[in-house]
């Protein structure tokens, strides 16, 4: 009997919780709106400049697809979710959410209809948004090309396929919350933290998430893997041998490409080009929060950042090159390694030529200081292609040239050539996963010269 | 120094420096012209050869990473006197004005047929994006290719007995 | 058959006396002609009355066709392969009127040792110049032949017909070619009046017999001069200056010396050099040098920011008018008023210039992609003070040049580098970026349009004025030569001049076609060259054929009428309608609907308006967020005269519309205040395979016994101003700078 009873009392305790995370986790459907008028024009202006600073378009546009219509696969550990078309077709796009909706999907990460989004859509960032911007982003959207396409649907295995768990996620992990401006920071700090921390949501990429798939609230900014690269740490940690400063950081954000860094190129190409299109302003606030994020590199980096600048410039550089492309004779070298960067990459990378469209001098290459070869591996092998038609740095890959032990032992060499990092430990275990393509990469062209990226970015490897 | 290299699947051993990209020796030592300098940057394709039946730009493939790898260019597609599908296709598609490019084409289409003889329009755009054409040619080197993938499909046909004797 | 170096006997002036024209092709002469592609021509006497094409040049038929006692054929052509398939065409020609098996001939083009000199293969002229000399020197040369026969047989030419390589009797008797040459028989002058084979009996002509030079392209024969092998031949690189005004000031050859295969370090003044056994040795010798080369270098460029002003910055030396209709317009209601740009933009060979030379004997001889090979030999002969009968130019194929490029000056640059090692032959390739930086680019230009409506929607009033250098700093000159330019003793180039013909330079296809009342065409002639111009396939044609055919569908639209319909109002030559008729059916003009953010545009020339005529339909898809334009399809109608080769002009048009397309939408010569920055395929992006429309048609007008035309540069203005007028149609917004890239798409459509 007692048994019968504590059954049925925890039954109902069960039914009870049931119906209350069922409560907890429902949401209304807002109606469908008519036709939107005349948008204003200026606010239509204001929501294009916030949807390049979100990005948007990046995430929101398939390979070859049309803009906004979505999906694009986002892989996840999770399994994998479409991206939605977020054109304004009436049918399969958002064209009969109003203002509301489309502010609630934001705030929420709640579609019209009520269904929770899952989390690839970073509300958790989203969240941050004013009503006000969201609804120049609104504005914006209403006025694209609205485009009739289903994205295929999301691949993920029960139950993860059933949205009320995004409910139960969004208990453990999101909070709804509005931007609050830090009085002892200035204006552009806080303006830079509104956009980076909520629209702009860096920490998507750059901040690593827990199992759930949540970011790690104490390891803000601190690096991350994603789409097989490696997002660096852009917190106080950044593995660049130049400490980022402001002014370095806003001409990178907004140009694609600095002398000292490199260029912009895997997921953050397509960040770069569209924040060529927006205000500088807003794109140096940014830069004055990741930058006073990183904070002060201190007298020891910087002492350290000389001598990378020295040894930078010391290498075949020329004040007065008759040929652009010179670079010293090579020298022999019984390391294959050596011999490859010799005979392969210091022809570009050592020939003076100023960037974007010369290569890096490696000494200055975060790639080869981070903390795991991911991203030079992947440079290597796959390269820049080609943008199409617009000036933009070019660098042939070396999938098909390159075999595993040669592509090791090329990682070695620059990471013992150019950087004073303990030498990875993982390159041997990341070029087969890399090569055997068990490790998949997102491939985009480096289009980093101040203009609005073409939903091309994304690509396929070549040659 | 002496490396050997084979090279439409003969070896040939040749006195070179090893950082010498392979565009190079293959001009100049093996004498085939096939493969053309066009940037010495891997940005134009002119040069494209295969290695172990991968595209890669020979203008930045130093010899030294050779060795031991199967090297094709052009002149192992075919010859004037009996072309090779992918030689074949250009000639009936009259796919070339000046024609410096289209060795390049050539081999890098034949890496993505040699996968799927079946490529797409899509896809064979997609393969051909790192070569440069300025003469205007593409039209016909897309029809070209697409043509070479019919002609590999059908010789690989059962009942395609020709070439099949050797 | 001549030696090396051995000049032949000019036949100029023996033309005198000779009887009436009564022929109905293009009585124009080789100067005439190339009036336009060649520095400060003068008009040269008229020597009355013209030979047909180039045979006004050079009037023995020996010079064009010979035949061997062993029936060999062997035709000559100043003309040059250039990847337009002339040989072919001249071939179909040559076997055609003279009843032989396309095989049966041997070639031999462009040559100064050997063939006529026919000036440069530019200008889209190849088929009115030497195709038509060619095809009246066979169709003479064939009826001397049944003449020789009829003779000898005892019969009546009437009886006699040619064929297969020999003239046949009624009752089946043969006499082959070779057994009819006697000597001198084919050496004498071509007679004025040539009785042309009917189109209708066409065996070869008017076919797409494939072309001769394909299968060793495609099988890795030696095919250009890249891939010339002479025995015991060394490779040679340049170090060029790092810009326009840089001086050598030292360098230290010592270490160049010492590295493997350097044979020798070549200088004088500003020309600095290595030659080396291997082509890799002298690469790496380059550099290695180049690093240890002083250069003065000098701010000379102007800023680059804002084009329209650096053109219009440029000091106006002299007024040329092109077009002038004296009247008062009248009622004029509605005016439409832009200035349009077209910035420096390359030839941008894929393969960079290449030449080999060889100095024996005193005689030099240089195998050059040069488009002009007598002209080449004079500019050479003087740089390197040797009498020109001592220089041979035999021209090798290159890759596509499209104009004067980087050729003559790597021929230059063997030519010295030969001279400098006597008795190997040296072979000098440029490297990508001296190509990108070195070459004459196509001249910026700006052109500024005012034209007028009346009440009835015609347009009653045309002004046009445009700035541009000379497009032509072509050889002859030794100034005209790069290396020339950077001796101790330098050539210095020759002064431009401006000249108002009626193949236009700067000019070409200014005056519209259009029937105007009252108009003005004005060339305000820059003579400053701060940027090394020359000519661009189609000349200005292509920045005036934009600007006009922009013009044209403002008009249009300000009058209310189909800008198809508009043009139509406008012309009275019958061809030009045709093609402009054809394309827009063929296209579907008249029924298809373009679907939101595509647009549709007509672009129109009858090039250097008496050559080929072509209209082009282009769809655009425009991309609105990013600004990205791409071009979806393209009709085209082309009439280049009687056809040789159809799928020839298919090609060429293809090719012209693709190339012109690439202009049109990316490309600019980026440049400092002291360098050419854009030096490679990454700072000066062209068209790739991503970006390639989904088809491209070309119909071809059947003009069987008209004179041909050409073919070439037929589509570079028209494709400028069709992808111009079908953006203007998807955006509502016109486009006036060239190139219509994305930031200004952008910009302009706000999006």
């Amino acid at each position: 009997m007692t048994a019968l009873r504590l059954f049925l009392a925890l039954l109902l305790v069960l039914v009870v919780g049931c119906i209350g995370f069922v409560a907890y986790g429902w949401r209304s459907e807002i109606d469908p709106v008519a036709r939107p008028g005349q948008p204003d024009p200026a606010l239509v202006q204001r929501g294009a400049q916030l949807a390049a600073i979100g990005n948007c378009n990046v995430c929101h546009t398939a390979p070859g697809g049309e803009p906004f219509a979505g999906g694009l696969a986002l892989p996840t550990p999770f399994g994998t979710i479409y991206s939605t078309n977020i054109t304004p077709d009436r049918e399969t796009g958002i064209g009969t959410w109003s203002a509301e909706a489309f502010i609630r999907s934001m705030r929420e990460g709640v579609d019209r209809e009520g269904n929770h989004l899952y989390p690839a859509f970073p509300y958790d960032h989203f969240t941050l948004v004013t009503d006000e911007d969201n609804r120049a982003l609104h504005a914006y959207l209403m006025t694209r090309e609205p485009v009739r396409y289903v994205p295929p649907p999301n691949e993920l295995p029960f139950p993860l396929d059933n949205r009320l768990l995004v409910a139960g996620w969004k208990l453990l992990f999101f909070d709804e919350a509005d931007h609050q401006p830090d009085s002892g920071q200035d204006e552009a700090w806080n303006r830079g933290r509104y956009l980076a921390e909520g629209l702009g949501h860096c920490g998507a990429c750059h901040t690593p998430r827990n199992r759930l798939g949540a970011e790690q609230e104490d390891r803000h900014f601190d690096g991350a893997e994603i789409e097989g690269w490696h997002a660096y740490a852009i917190d106080q940690t950044s593995a660049a041998p130049i400490p980022w400063n402001v002014d370095s950081l806003a001409d990178y954000l907004r140009r694609g490409w600095h002398a000292e860094h490199g260029v912009a190129r895997g997921p953050m190409a397509p960040v770069t080009a569209n924040l060529g299109s927006v205000d500088p302003a807003d794109v140096r606030a940014i830069a004055t929060y990741v930058a006073a994020t990183m904070g002060d590199p201190g007298p020891e980096r910087l002492a350290r950042a000389e001598q990378v600048r020295d040894a930078a410039s010391g290498t075949g550089r020329l004040a007065q090159s008759a040929d652009s492309l010179a670079v010293p004779a090579t020298a022999a070298s019984d390391d294959v390694g050596a011999a490859v960067y010799a005979s392969a990459c210091a022809i570009c990378h050592e020939s003076g030529r100023p960037l974007p469209f010369g290569g890096l001098d490696l000494h200055l290459s975060t790639a080869v200081n981070g903390p795991n070869p991911q991203n030079i591996i992947n440079v290597t092998l796959f390269g820049l292609p080609a943008s199409e038609g617009e000036a933009a740095p070019v660098m042939p890959g070396f999938a098909g040239t390159l075999s595993q032990q040669q592509l090791v032992a090329l990682m070695n060499h620059l990471r013992g050539s150019f950087s004073e990092q303990p030498a990875w430990t993982d390159v041997e275990e990341r070029v087969a996963r890399t090569l055997s393509g068990e490790q998949p990469v997102s491939i985009y062209t480096s289009d980093g010269m101040q203009h609005a990226p073409a939903t091309g970015m994304r690509t396929k490897p070549w040659p | 120094m002496a490396v050997t290299l084979s090279v439409n699947g003969q070896s040939h051993t040749v006195e070179s420096e090893l950082d010498t990209p392979l565009l190079y020796v293959l001009r100049d030592d093996l004498g085939l012209n096939g493969a053309k300098y066009g940037c010495g940057l891997g940005q134009c394709g002119s040069c494209t050869v295969l290695v172990d039946g991968a595209p890669v730009f020979s203008c930045v493939t130093p010899i030294l990473l050779l060795e031991g790898r199967e090297i094709t260019t052009v002149e192992g597609l075919g010859t004037v006197d009996e072309p090779g599908p992918m030689q074949r296709a250009f000639i009936e598609e009259q796919a070339a004005q000046c024609g410096y490019c289209i060795p390049g084409m050539m081999m890098r289409a034949q890496a993505l047929l040699e996968r799927n003889p079946s490529a797409g329009d899509a896809e064979i755009r997609a393969a051909l994006e790192p070569n440069l054409c300025r003469c205007g040619t593409h039209m016909r080197i897309l029809k070209a290719v697409r043509r070479a993938g019919q002609l590999m499909q059908s010789a690989a046909a059962p009942g395609a007995s020709e070439g099949a004797a050797s | 058959m001549t030696g090396l170096g051995i000049e032949r006997p000019t036949r100029r002036g023996l033309l005198a006396g000779s009887g009436a024209l009564i022929v109905s092709f293009s009585m124009l002469s080789r100067a005439f002609c190339q009036e336009g592609e060649v520095q400060n021509v003068g008009r040269e006497p008229e020597v009355a009355p013209e030979l047909p094409g180039s045979l006004s040049e050079d009037p023995i038929l020996d010079s064009w066709i010979r035949i061997d006692p062993d029936g060999g054929i062997t035709v000559f052509t100043g003309k040059a392969e250039l990847g337009q398939g002339v040989k072919t065409a001249i071939i179909q020609i040559a076997a055609e009127e003279l009843e032989v098996d396309p095989a049966a001939i041997e070639l031999v083009t462009a040559d100064t040792g050997r063939t006529p000199n026919e000036g440069f293969t530019a200008g889209s002229q190849s088929m009115q110049n030497s195709g038509t000399g060619i095809r009246h020197a066979a169709v003479q040369v064939r009826e001397i032949l049944i003449g020789q026969a009829a003779g000898r047989l005892q019969l009546g030419v009437d009886q006699l017909r040619a064929e297969a390589g020999a003239v046949v009797a009624p009752d089946g008797r043969r006499l082959p070619y070779g057994e009819l040459v006697e000597d001198q028989l084919l050496h004498i002058e071509a007679v004025p009046q040539t009785r042309l084979k009917p189109t209708d009996q066409f065996r070869i002509m008017g076919t797409s017999m494939p072309r001769v030079d394909i299968p060793a392209k495609v099988t890795g024969g030696p095919a250009y001069v890249q891939d010339m092998r002479l025995p015991r031949m060394l490779h040679a690189r340049i170090i060029r200056p790092p810009s326009y005004q840089a001086r050598l000031l030292e360098f230290d050859a010592a270490p160049v010396e010492q590295m493997p295969g350097v044979v020798s370090i070549v200088r004088d003044g500003s020309f600095l050099a290595v030659v080396a056994e291997k082509e890799f040795q002298a690469i790496k010798a380059m550099r290695a040098l180049s690093t240890r080369a002083r250069w003065q270098e000098e701010a000379s460029l102007p800023p680059s920011a804002d084009l329209p002003q650096l053109v219009r910055d440029i000091p106006v030396h002299e007024d040329g008018i092109v077009a002038e209709v004296l009247a008062a317009p009248v009622g004029v209601e509605k005016t439409y008023e832009a200035t349009f740009t077209r910035p420096y933009q390359i030839h941008g060979s894929i393969g960079p210039s290449c030449a080999v030379g060889l100095f024996e004997n005193g005689v030099m001889t240089v195998w050059t992609h040069t488009q002009g090979v007598y002209p080449d030999r004079k500019a050479i002969a003087e740089m390197l003070g040797m009498p020109p009968e001592q220089v041979r130019c035999i021209h090798t194929e290159g890759s596509g040049c499209y104009g004067h490029n980087a050729a003559d000056d790597a021929a230059a640059d063997a030519a010295l580098l030969a001279h400098a090692v006597p008795g190997r032959p040296v072979r000098v390739q440029w490297m990508r970026e001296q190509e990108h930086a070195w070459e004459p680019f196509g001249p910026a230009m700006v052109t500024h349009v005012r034209a007028g409506l009346n009440s009835s929607g015609r347009i009653a009033e045309w002004n046009y004025e445009l700035w541009s250098n000379t497009h032509t700093t072509r050889p002859g000159p030794a100034g005209a030569l790069l290396a020339a330019r950077h001796l101790a003793q330098p050539f210095p180039p020759q002064e431009p001049k401006l000249q108002i013909t009626p193949s236009g330079n700067g000019d070409r296809n200014a005056d519209p076609l259009y029937t105007i009342p009252s108009k003005r065409v004005v060339w305000h002639f820059l003579k400053d060259m701060p940027l090394r111009v020359s000519a661009l396939r189609a000349l200005g044609a292509y920045a005036n054929v934009f600007s006009v055919e922009s013009t044209m569908d403002e008009l249009a639209i300000m009058a209310g009428v189909d800008p198809v319909e508009f043009r139509l109002r406008h012309l009275d030559d019958p061809r030009a309608r045709d093609v402009i008729v054809k394309a827009a059916e063929q296209f579907g003009w008249a029924t298809t609907t373009m679907p939101p953010n595509h647009g549709r545009g007509i672009g129109f020339a009858r090039y250097k308006n008496h050559a080929a005529y072509l209209a082009l339909v282009v769809e655009v898809e425009v991309e609105r967020d990013s600004g990205r334009l791409r071009i979806v399809r393209a009709v085209a109608a082309i009439d280049s005269g009687e056809i040789v080769n159809p799928d020839g002009i298919r090609n060429q048009t293809e090719g012209g519309i693709l190339q012109a397309a690439s202009w049109t939408l990316y490309e600019a010569v980026s440049f400092d205040d002291t360098r050419i920055t854009s030096i490679d395929w990454s700072s000066y992006p062209i068209l790739r395979f991503g970006a390639v429309p989904d088809s491209i048609e070309v119909h071809i007008m059947d003009r069987p016994g008209e004179p041909f035309l050409g073919t070439a540069e037929a589509a570079q203005g028209p494709t400028a101003a069709a992808i111009g007028n079908a953006l203007r149609d998807a955006t509502g917004k016109r486009f006036t700078d060239l190139p219509l890239n994305r930031a200004r798409v952008k910009q302009l459509i706000g999006a």
